[in-house]
Formats: C-alpha cells, sequence, structure tokens
C-alpha cells in the first residue's frame, strides 16, 4: 500500500514538483521470481569464466557487455566525446572479476560499469564478482579486493529507479553450480531491498538452484503468525517447503491461518520455555514421520524499548531471552543428532539481526544487544558445523514496512524510511526472500554471513 | 468385539467465551470453523480428506440445518470431507466422539472428527407465537379483505421475540429450577457449592499458566483464555453472591455456582490406533466405554440432571472397575451441586441400595482427582462444546499418567439424560 509521500508523488502536482526540489522519488521494486525484462549483460577479466558457466546452468543467454574505452567514444554535436551507450536497456550487468588481481585492472570495471549506469532499465542489477580478501596472497591483491567493496557501496550510492549493486565474493575453489543460487537471487526480484552489500560464497558440492529448492524439506519458521515472519513461511512454501509454523499461543487465530493457507503445520509455542526445543522437534517427527528438520529461521522477536536511563530489568531480559537466549538454547537442543526431529545434516540456522544491532539505534540497548548477539551466533556455529554441511546466516533488516515501524512516530519514521539508496522502506518479503536463498540446499556455500536487507541504509555501513 | 481400537490423537477448542462477549457476533458455524482450522493447523490436515465429521449444536437457527457440513466446506479441510450433525442436547460433544469412535471400531472410517459448538450469542430468536400465527393466516389469505382482516390480528406485543431459555418443554421449570429441587433434597451446602467452584477456577487458572492448553486451545477473534475464568475468586468472595435459583432462605445456587451462558467450540480427532501410530500421531487415550442414561423426572421420580449417577456405575460394572481404580474423574458442572449431589446418592446407602440395585453405597471420588484442570463452573459451557472439552482435556491427562491409567466422564443433560465414558491412556 502507498504511504502518503508516495502518493502526493503519483500526483500531477508531485510529479511536477518532486524533481525541481530534490524530494526523493521512489519507483515500485521489482520482486518475487522475476528476472528483468531486459538481457543480462556478461562482462568478464580475461581468464575468468565462473560467472559465464553459472548463468548457462541457469539457462540465461548473456548479451554483449558495452565497453567506454576511450577509442570507442564518439564526439556529440558540440563535439565532446562521449561514450558508448547500450542499444536497448539491460535487465543486469554481471561482472566477472573473479581472475583479479592487480590495482590496474579495476579500469576494466569502470569501463564495463559506465554505460551500465544510465543503460540498466528500473529495478536493474549490477552484479560484481570478486576474490574473497582473505584468499589474497599478496598485498595488491588484498587491496584491489577490498577495493571492489569500496566501488561497489560507492556506486550504490548513485544508481537510482530500484538499480542494485551487490558484490559477491568467491572463496578458491567455488564451482558454478555453487553461485548459482547467488546469482539468481541477485538478478531476479527477490533481492529487491538487498543493496550496496558483500558476502562470500564457499566451495560447496551442490547442484544447481530451482525454483522449488524446498521441495520435499521441513522448514520451522518462529514467530509466523504475521508480519515478517508469515511472509517468510510463504516463501519457504512457494519453494516447496512443509512449513512448521510456531508462534505464541496467542497469536493462534493467524498461526492457524498462515499454516492451513501454505498446507502446513501450526505449533503454538512460547519459545523461552525450556522445552520449546524438545517440543519442535516433536512436532516435526509427529507431522512427518520419519523427516529431520531441514531449518529452522529463528524469526520471533519483540521490543521493549526505553533509552537505558529508564531501562529496568524486566525490559531488558524480556528482549534478551526471546530474541537471543531462546534461539541460543533451541539450536543447542536441535543440533543433537540423535534427536528424532533434529536438524538434518545439511540443514539450515537462520537468525534474524537488525541494522539496530550492527549500527545502534536510541531507545534499543536490549534489542541493539540481542540483535547484535545474533550476529555472534552466525559467526560462532557458522565454522562448528561446517564439517556437518549445516550453514548458519542471519538477516539483518532496516526499515521495513511492518506494525513495528507503523508505530514510530511520523517524523522519524520519514526520515528512516527515505534514507537509503532506494529511498523506500523494505517490504517483509525482501526479509523473507533473502531468508529463502539461505534456506536453498545450492546455497551451501554461503555460511557465516550477515546480509543486509536495507536499501543500503545510510547508518551502520 | 472388534480389534480395531479408536483412540483420541489430539483436540482443539476456541477459548470460551460469556454470553455478548468477543464472540457476540460470531456465529456457530464460524466458531464451528475455528475450532476445526486449528485442529487441521495443529495436524497438518489442510487439504486433506477425513473420514467424517460429527458435531453438534444445542441452539440453533433453521438455516443451520447442515451446520457441520457447512463448517467443513468453510474449513481447512478438503471439500470432499463428509458431515453429520448430532444432538443430545449437552451430551452432543461427546456423543459426536461415541459416533466417530464406533464408526472407527466398526472399520467404516480410520479417522474423524467429533465435537460441538454453542453460541448463546448466536440463539435463535423465535418470532412469538401470536406473530407467527397471524403471518401465517397473512400468508393463507387469497382475497384483499382476507389480508386486511389477517393484518388487524398483529399487536404491538408480538414485534417482541421469544428470546432462548433453557426450559425443560414437559416441566416448564428451567434446568436451575430443576437442579435447585435436587440440591435441597440431597441438602447440599452453600459453601460446599461456592467451594467446588472456587477450586474449578483455581484448577483453571494454574493449567493455564502451566502451558497445558498450548496444543488444546487455538485464539479466536483476540480471545487467547477463558474469558469467564476468574482467577482470583475465593470462596468469600463467591459466599457475597445472591441466589438465582431456588426459594427462600434455604436457596443456595448463585450466578458464581452455576455455569453460564457461553460461546465456543471444541473438536477432538479420532483415529483408529494403527492409523494413528503410522501417521505417528500422539495416541494419548483409547475409547473404551461409553453408556447413556436417562431419568424419569417428569413425574418428579428422579432429579433432571442425575442421569450420569446411574450411568457411572453401570459403565465401569461392566468394565469391571470402581470409582478407586480412576486417576481422573471428570464430572461436567453444570452447576456445582450437580455434580455434589451425585456425589453424595453415590455415598448414600439408601439410594443406592434402591435405585441402583447394589448392596450399599457405590463410593467417593478423591476431590485431588477431580475436576483437576478445572471443569465447566470456570472454562463456560457452550453446551455441545462441553463434551469434547473434556474429552481431549482428559485424553492429554491419562498419557501424561502414563498407559493403563483410566480416567471417567460424565456428562449430564437435559431431558434427563447423561452420558459417561471410560478412557484409558496409552
Amino acid at each position: 500500500m502507498p504511504d502518503l509521500f508516495e502518493t502526493f508523488l503519483t500526483s500531477p502536482l508531485g510529479k511536477a514538483l518532486a524533481p525541481k526540489v530534490g524530494l526523493p522519488q521512489p519507483v515500485t521494486l521489482r520482486r518475487g521470481r522475476v528476472l528483468p525484462s531486459g538481457g543480462i549483460a556478461l562482462a568478464s577479466l580475461p581468464g575468468a569464466g565462473l560467472a559465464a558457466e553459472a548463468l548457462r546452468l541457469l539457462e540465461i543467454v548473456p548479451v554483449p557487455a558495452v565497453r567506454d574505452d576511450p577509442e570507442a567514444r564518439v564526439p556529440d554535436a558540440e563535439g565532446r566525446p562521449k561514450p558508448p551507450r547500450y542499444e536497448e536497456r539491460i535487465g543486469a550487468l554481471v561482472i566477472d572479476a573473479s581472475t583479479l588481481t592487480r590495482i590496474d585492472e579495476l579500469e576494466h570495471l569502470r569501463a564495463w560499469l559506465r554505460p551500465a549506469v544510465r543503460g540498466v532499465q528500473p529495478s536493474g542489477r549490477i552484479v560484481l564478482v570478486a576474490p574473497e580478501p582473505e584468499s589474497a596472497d599478496g598485498v595488491e591483491k588484498r587491496a584491489v579486493f577490498h577495493a571492489v567493496d569500496g566501488l561497489n557501496r560507492s556506486l550504490g550510492k548513485e544508481l537510482r529507479h530500484g538499480v542494485t549493486t551487490n558484490l559477491v565474493y568467491v572463496a578458491p575453489g567455488v564451482t558454478a553450480a555453487a553461485l548459482t543460487s547467488t546469482l539468481l537471487f541477485l538478478l531476479e526480484g527477490r533481492s529487491a531491498f538487498v543493496d550496496g552489500q558483500s558476502w562470500r560464497v564457499g566451495p560447496a558440492d551442490v547442484a544447481a538452484t530451482s525454483a522449488r529448492a524446498l521441495a520435499g524439506l521441513v522448514v520451522v519458521v518462529t514467530g509466523a503468525a504475521r508480519g515478517i515472519g508469515a511472509r517468510i513461511a510463504e516463501v519457504a512454501a512457494r519453494d516447496g517447503a512443509h512449513v512448521v509454523a510456531v508462534d505464541v499461543p496467542q497469536a493462534g487465530e493467524g498461526l492457524a491461518e498462515v499454516a492451513n493457507t501454505l498446507r502446513g503445520s501450526a505449533l503454538q509455542l512460547d519459545i523461552t520455555a525450556p522445552d520449546a526445543a524438545a517440543r519442535i522437534a516433536a512436532h516435526v517427527a509427529q507431522t512427518l514421520p520419519g523427516r529431520r528438520l531441514h531449518a529452522i529461521v529463528h524469526n520471533a522477536g519483540i521490543t521493549r524499548d526505553k533509552l537505558l536511563a529508564n531501562m529496568d530489568e524486566s525490559r531488558w531480559a524480556a528482549v534478551l531471552e526471546v530474541n537471543l537466549a531462546a534461539q541460543v538454547r533451541i539450536n543447542d537442543a536441535l543440533l543433537d543428532a540423535a534427536l528424532p526431529g533434529g536438524l538434518a545434516d545439511g540443514g539450515r540456522i537462520v537468525g534474524v539481526s537488525s541494522t539496530s544491532g550492527i549500527a545502534g539505534n536510541r531507545g534499543q540497548t536490549n534489542y541493539g544487544a540481542s540483535k547484535a548477539g545474533v550476529v555472534g551466533v552466525v559467526r560462532y556455529l557458522a565454522p562448528r558445523l561446517a564439517d556437518r554441511g549445516i550453514t548458519v546466516n542471519a538477516v539483518a533488516p532496516g526499515f521495513i514496512e511492518t506494525d513495528m515501524t507503523a508505530a514510530i512516530p511520523p517524523v522519524s519514521r520519514e526520515i528512516f524510511r527515505r534514507t537509503n539508496s532506494l529511498q523506500q522502506g523494505g517490504q517483509p518479503v525482501d526479509v523473507a526472500e533473502t531468508i529463502g536463498y539461505f534456506l536453498d540446499p545450492a546455497s551451501a556455500g554461503v555460511t557465516g554471513q550477515v546480509i543486509r536487507v536495507c536499501g543500503q541504509n545510510l547508518v551502520g555501513a | 468385539m472388534s480389534d480395531r481400537t479408536a483412540v483420541i490423537v489430539g483436540g482443539n477448542r476456541t477459548p470460551f467465551a460469556k454470553i455478548g462477549g468477543p464472540y457476540a457476533h460470531a456465529s456457530s458455524r464460524d466458531l464451528l470453523i475455528a475450532a476445526i482450522d486449528g485442529l487441521v493447523a495443529r495436524f497438518g490436515l489442510a487439504g486433506e480428506t477425513v473420514g467424517e465429521v460429527a458435531a453438534g449444536a444445542v441452539l440453533r437457527h433453521t438455516r443451520d440445518f447442515n451446520l457441520t457440513r457447512e463448517a467443513v466446506l468453510g474449513s481447512a479441510l478438503a471439500p470432499e470431507t463428509p458431515a453429520v450433525d448430532l444432538a443430545q442436547a449437552c451430551a452432543t460433544g461427546f456423543e459426536t466422539v461415541t459416533y466417530v469412535a464406533n464408526k472407527i471400531r466398526a472399520g467404516q472410517v480410520d479417522v474423524g472428527i467429533a465435537g460441538g459448538v454453542d453460541s448463546a450469542s448466536d440463539a435463535p430468536m423465535a418470532a412469538n407465537e401470536g406473530l407467527r400465527r397471524a403471518l401465517l393466516r397473512l400468508n393463507a389469505a387469497r382475497t384483499l379483505q382476507d389480508r386486511l382482516l389477517a393484518l388487524t390480528a398483529l399487536r404491538p406485543g408480538h414485534v417482541v421475540p421469544e428470546a432462548p431459555v433453557v426450559r425443560e418443554p414437559r416441566t416448564g421449570l428451567s434446568m436451575g429450577e430443576h437442579q435447585a429441587v435436587t440440591t435441597k433434597a440431597w441438602r447440599i451446602t452453600r459453601e460446599a457449592q461456592d467451594e467446588l467452584a472456587a477450586a474449578s477456577h483455581h484448577n483453571l487458572a494454574a493449567t493455564w499458566a502451566s502451558g497445558f492448553f498450548d496444543d488444546l486451545v487455538t485464539a479466536y477473534l483476540g480471545l487467547a483464555t477463558d474469558g469467564l475464568l476468574r482467577a482470583d475468586t475465593s470462596t468469600q468472595k463467591l459466599a457475597k453472591l445472591p441466589p438465582v435459583f431456588g426459594d427462600g432462605p434455604e436457596a443456595t445456587m448463585t450466578a458464581g455456582n452455576s455455569t453460564a451462558l457461553t460461546d465456543g467450540a471444541a473438536v477432538v480427532l479420532v483415529a483408529e490406533e494403527g492409523y494413528a501410530r503410522r501417521r505417528n500421531w500422539p495416541v494419548l487415550a483409547r475409547i473404551v466405554d461409553v453408556e447413556v442414561a436417562a431419568v424419569d423426572f417428569v413425574s418428579g421420580a428422579e432429579g433432571l440432571l442425575m442421569a450420569p449417577a446411574y450411568a457411572v456405575p453401570k459403565l465401569l460394572d461392566r468394565q469391571g472397575l470402581g470409582l478407586g481404580d480412576l486417576t481422573y474423574v471428570e464430572i461436567h458442572e453444570a452447576f456445582a451441586a450437580t455434580v455434589l449431589s451425585i456425589l453424595a446418592a453415590w455415598s448414600d446407602d439408601e439410594f443406592c441400595r434402591t435405585r441402583l440395585g447394589r448392596e450399599g453405597a457405590y463410593g467417593t471420588v478423591d476431590r485431588d482427582r477431580l475436576n483437576v484442570t478445572g471443569s465447566s463452573l470456570a472454562t463456560g459451557h457452550p453446551f455441545a462444546a462441553t463434551g469434547a472439552r473434556i474429552a481431549a482435556t482428559l485424553a492429554k491427562l491419562l498419557h501424561r499418567s502414563g498407559p493403563g491409567s483410566r480416567g471417567l466422564l460424565s456428562i449430564c443433560a437435559a431431558g434427563g439424560q447423561g452420558v459417561a465414558a471410560v478412557l484409558e491412556g496409552m
């Protein structure tokens, strides 16, 4: 539903006035499992073939990328050299820089990116693929690998009309198949509100991604009765999962509706109960005999905002218990390989952090602590569960249009909503889609990552 | 005897609400759909066809002639799921369980849903008899003159509809008035009734706090716990209420120790044991045996709500059991005095000799085993829903006690009837 500001902008007066006074002009973002309508341009550094092979596995036939080399420029009417242009607007530009080694090679990236900035259609994509910095065996390599991150983040702030840019760092040994889930997620509308981000894809022995990636798998989503949790459940079900929707008994009516609509099942449960994990596992074993859990998504969360000067122990404890301690206990119990209905090897643990936990937020010391704690869970568990093929990741939503953010006073809300590169709030489904990407069995190489779903919010990096 | 065993797998109900409360605008069908959908969600049955859904309602509109089938069509179950309406007044909610269990034992279905619903808020208002006759005459009139004549028969008083009352057609007495006679006959004191009522509230409050109902109740229309529950009530507070049934200084029955008019729905999932185990469903308790008794209350020979006093001994004798063999006893609290009158009768030598044909007193029920999670005084009593509420709760209690533990439930009903059943923990 459009907010008041967007209603104004789409009115005749707003349309005339907004560009003149420099008001943000958000566009309706492309969402869902939808590729851009324009072509996917591919540019690869000499020797780089990873992205080309991944696109081939995805059955995407790329179009040639236009380069801004000095000799390719043609003078305009006034004799100024103009860079070459795309004949037709492209839907995305993928630059495979996985063989990058020297600083001067960044010129290739500039040359490919310059025509794309104006040549990419609204809600189009820039995807950069570069070697992960930790793999560098020399100072120049490490420097240039990092340099791509700065390029990506700065470019994100220049792109308009819902175009996003993101950087995929690939570890040595990554196969094209292991890259497919990430590449498809970035190209499709699923990544609409992920912008200016970079994360790592490691090696994994997987087949290429598919639209029904979760078919036959069981996914537990906590806090699933409404809002972001309900969207996570929907996305997982769309991708084929049997969803076990978990929420507190007070939210039971909405929970039952979500579960029944998705042909999943509902489990009424306070996740802070000592036997919460046992009941989740028992429910999985009962509803789907003989099956283990593919994934648990720890979405349930609460806020009890107060300035620290006014913060009592009950507000403090409630937030830390629900948002952090409960999931630590539940993970621990579900990781017991002998527990029927526990987490399967090759499974997924997904946390929900927040930009409040990364950048901090006034009035949210308890919430910020809990959400930064989620990052700690990811960092600790990911390497330790790698041998079981279990990935551990988190999303960190920025301003998402939910009941929670609707309660923010109007002026502050408007500021939070607009101060990102996409000049609008994200939708709950944007968070859900990023989680769905983590859940994909083809995303086995993605672990230990915290992906911000914030439209490249100006605060918090 | 069939080698097929019918077991209770789980249950679901809406929280029960006082008449005119949060469910004031929900129809009986809405409530039944909510109860079914909560159960469907709990067991992941959306889109599935189950063998049969049996339910009923005591108060019902003519438009609800196919209530259960309509509820199934409005639910998340597959539309190919058959349904049946049954009625046995307040025993409906367990008679449906009996019906499904018997079909399972007979091999006709493997799984079914049984329950009931009642909405005192959605009760039909009958057209007042004078209006009804005038309108029928108007309808039959053929000439303008006849029509005008028919219209002149209308009186202002005719527009007042007849509100529903729980009144016995053959005696003209309400249920409370009937019970007041029984209460007096068995000399049940006000204090004993208030004590039972307070215990019902305290037991129910503790059960809610323990999370016991997490997998038995699904919130509905913003109500997440039973609306009639008063966790902070006490015998002192209850003692202050004025009597509402009975006459003079001996009147002891108050709004506090009588059930209130209630809106709500409850269902249980019943399955053949092997089928349930193949699906890895929790096998809570098996339905061992059921007995329905009826008494002659019209002549005054027996109290209206005393049928369970007859049904239970007959049932337990048939199973070779005594009151002492039961881990839990659920006696529906239509009124606190109903429970106490039944217990008093079983302790009375003369009653047991002359009415039950026994050698002496039948026995006593340990209060620690009676209605341990609270009963209808605290939970409320949407008539046809109560049987399914008790069945699911008792099955879960027995499952916790372990295999072989036995529980008894009894429910009195209008028309001088009463149902009793034995469940056994699995």
